[in-house]
């Protein structure tokens, strides 16, 4: 195949990629508020995608504001998670005592639902405080066993190679563990960054029955509260295009540092 | 070329069991000579490359010794030994350029001239137009290229090759044993190759030990005395032809009375 038409299909491809789920959504939106009109359905049980959007609108100050609350606690979280989970990883694959003695914890943290976490961080920790320790307890724990995963997937030819040098510990871990384990770690980052999310909303909703809070997932609460039903979904689509915009980020952050090398980032064709 | 009969490194009486109770070597004796192109040819199984990673010092023997002579001894030190595996074993992370230049960062040696020592090592494979490229843009052929320049990088007194060409293509294959018997003249070094074919070994070596199985050992040994340079009229020859046959009724040999799987 020459390569123009490769191209002109691959334009092709693209085209109907981004149309067909733009036509999906228009039509789904499309169906739902004319079943609202002509159902005359109240907004408090089920308001037209038009009063969300206009509710978005004459609400944003508060709901952006909130939003900004948000995603602070879930970048920190995020930060905080892949900084612990990445260390956390390395010592475990430097000391194998330390990892005999700390992993256990880590499961025991990623296994208890976060949701029943949440409110004794609340009584212990100044709120802000226990609503980031929920988005890094959640996020942390991928990292981790990703990086693991990874620090001990070395080629072992390669490993081979590096002793026949008489490479030092430090040598292997640089120049050969890290980057053999950056394609699993970004992986592990990639389901942290959703999950810091998670925790953030789920530590704020929490938050919420102990009296205080501002983030998006308060604002969703406190609508439903209220019957505010068109600010709940308001809140709650920006929450998902919060959620979006993070995968996407991270996946192109996964793109640019394996794009040169790893099979995951590269073209079929070569 | 006539090679002196100084030995290099000497193997004696080398078993190597493995935590499973796989016996891979069971009293095997060699000794490569300075200069020589020596092949160890065996079916899979015989132990070939657990005798090529004894002496690499990448794998200890469970019995018996490893020696190098104290001339020698400098050789054994990091940076002495060049090894090229059956894979290219290239960090696929890394540009060609860096790839050729772990030796010299492991070892820290040379780093005032690194850049024109890695230079001088692609030139000597052909890739010097490959530098920023990354291991996946190339061929195998290339990329085994870059493996055997890495090798080379730190102009290693031995280079020991565990079957580096097994997974070519065969018109890569004769293309690469000629070159790499053009490095081996021009560099003056040692190659302990392993090889399961008999063709490419006749073809290489000054000598060939063949090898039997269950234990790993030798079995017996064809020197293969057709001067140097050999090109492609060689392999056409009958002479060629002729070695060929011999080692290959000692592989033959070699595989008899066990009654290899």
């Amino acid at each position: 195949m020459t390569q123009r038409r490769t191209a002109e299909r691959e334009g092709r491809d693209l085209f109907w990629r981004i149309l067909l789920p733009v036509a999906v959504l228009a039509l789904g939106l499309e169906i739902w508020e004319q079943t609202v009109h002509i159902a005359d359905i109240p907004p408090y049980v089920l308001p037209a995608p038009s009063l969300i959007w206009q509710t978005l609108i004459d609400d944003r100050a508060l709901l952006f504001q909130s939003l900004g609350v948000t995603l602070a606690t879930t970048i920190e979280g995020f930060l905080l998670a892949a900084f612990g989970g990445i260390s956390l990883a390395i010592l475990y694959n430097q000391w194998r005592f330390f990892e005999y003695a700390f992993y256990p914890y880590a499961v025991v943290l990623q296994v208890t639902p976060i949701v029943a976490i949440a409110p004794l961080l609340l009584i212990y920790l100044p709120q802000y405080a226990a609503v980031l320790v929920c988005a890094w307890i959640v996020a942390f724990f991928p990292v981790l066993a990703n990086t693991t995963l990874g620090l001990n997937s070395v080629d072992r030819n390669l490993r081979d190679l590096f002793s026949l040098y008489g490479a030092s510990h430090w040598q292997v871990l640089r120049r050969l563990k890290l980057p053999s384990a950056l394609p699993y770690m970004l992986g592990g980052l990639r389901i942290a960054g959703g999950l810091s999310l998670i925790g953030a909303v789920v530590a704020e909703i929490a938050a919420d029955s102990a009296g205080a809070g501002s983030g998006l997932a308060y604002r969703i609460a406190e609508s439903g509260y209220r019957l505010n039903i068109p600010r709940m979904f308001a809140a709650l689509l920006l929450l998902s295009v919060a959620g979006i915009v993070i995968f996407y980020l991270l996946a192109l952050l996964n793109f640019l540092a394996l794009r040169r090398w790893h099979e995951s980032a590269l073209d079929q064709e070569r | 070329m006539i090679n002196s009969s100084k030995s290099l490194v000497t193997l004696r009486g080398v078993t190597k069991t493995f935590a499973n109770g796989t016996i891979a070597l069971g009293g095997f004796d060699l000794d490569v000579r300075a200069g020589e192109f020596l092949s160890l040819l065996g079916p899979s199984g015989c132990g070939k490359s657990t005798a090529l990673r004894i002496v690499a010092g990448l794998s200890e023997p469970t019995q018996g010794a490893v020696e190098w002579p104290p001339e020698a001894a400098a050789i054994s030190d990091p940076g002495g030994i060049g090894f090229v595996f059956q894979d290219p074993t290239l960090m696929p992370w890394a540009s060609v350029f860096d790839n050729v230049m772990l030796p010299l960062r492991l070892t820290r040696a040379g780093s005032d001239r690194a850049d024109a020592r890695i230079e001088a090592a692609l030139e000597r494979v052909g890739l010097q137009d490959f530098r920023s490229a990354y291991p996946r843009e190339l061929s195998g052929g290339m990329r085994m290229r870059v493996s055997i320049a890495r090798a080379l990088v730190t102009e290693p007194g031995v280079l020991l090759m565990d079957e580096p060409f097994a997974a070519l293509d065969e018109i890569t294959r004769f293309k690469l044993n000629e070159d790499l018997l053009r490095l081996w003249q021009a560099l003056h070094m040692t190659v302990v190759f392993v090889t399961h074919s008999v063709f490419e070994s006749v073809y290489l070596s000054n000598r060939v030990v063949v090898m039997a199985v269950r234990p790993g050992r030798v079995s017996s040994e064809v020197a293969i005395d057709a001067p140097y340079p050999r090109d492609a009229n060689f392999r056409t020859s009958i002479e060629y032809a002729a070695l060929c046959r011999r080692t290959s009724e000692a592989l033959g040999k070699a595989m008899a009375p066990g009654g290899s799987a």
